[in-house]
């Protein structure tokens, strides 16, 4: 699975993608961010707020508890500031 | 309906195209155009630099004129917009809604602005005068609650 990251959530974790097995367990986007924490300070810190940070599964916006299940692309990013 | 989105680093023409929009077709009674243009904030700031999610970006967009394109009776949409660096005075982004009537484009047009501020994957950092990488521009709420007003 393919993990992108955007604005101030890339520069946090260091890079702009990245491709990821995931264990078992990890269903759903809120379960993906906890394990990303488990894995360095850097996550740690892209993440501190989780309520701040948004996801979007194959270049749809998605909540934290959306399913993982058939997902290609997650993406992270801060709120939109287009326009 | 002529529905045309873009996403492009370079410049655009509002007028060019309103005329692209309206060319050769007799129906069309109302255009409402919104450019957003890059602020200087009081001469703090040099530019500015936007990033933005390639695919996620034309196929939000393309989602926000479908919901336009059900509520109101359009005749045309635009949506341009720029990322990249853009110096203050340039547009940033262009929504042109067209319809037979003024009240149909008006709304339209708002609406596709209110929701693709906060919707369209795109993020903003400032470049300062004094040469300076400056911070990523915030969120605002009031974006939020304008969104909020259309559902």
């Amino acid at each position: 699975m393919k993990l992108v990251y955007f604005a101030w959530v890339r520069e946090r974790v260091g890079r702009t993608d990245e491709e990821v097995e995931l264990p078992e367990g990890v269903g759903t986007v809120a379960e993906l961010v906890r394990w990303l924490k488990g894995r360095g300070e850097e996550y740690e810190y892209a993440f501190e707020n989780e309520g701040i940070v948004r996801a979007a599964i194959d270049h749809v916006h998605v909540k934290l508890e959306a399913s993982l299940a058939g997902a290609r692309e997650i993406a992270f990013f801060p709120p939109m500031t287009g326009g | 309906m002529a529905r045309t989105i873009r996403i492009q680093s370079e410049p655009f023409s509002a007028a060019a195209e309103t005329a692209a929009l309206t060319e050769g077709r007799g129906d069309v009674g109302a255009v409402v155009a919104f450019t957003g243009l890059c602020r200087d904030e009081g001469g703090r700031l040099k530019a500015l630099e936007l990033e933005h999610y390639p695919g996620m970006a034309e196929a939000e967009i393309g989602r926000i004129a479908e919901q336009a394109e059900n509520r109101w009776p359009l005749l045309g949409l635009t949506v341009i917009h720029r990322f990249g660096r853009i110096s203050p005075g340039e547009e940033i982004v262009l929504v042109l809604a067209a319809s037979a009537h003024r009240q149909a484009a008006f709304e339209a047009a708002s609406f596709l602005i209110d929701y693709l501020k906060t919707r369209a994957p795109f993020w903003k950092r400032e470049h300062l005068e004094d040469g300076t990488v400056g911070a990523w521009v915030e969120a605002r709420e009031a974006d939020d609650r304008a969104m909020e007003r259309w559902s």
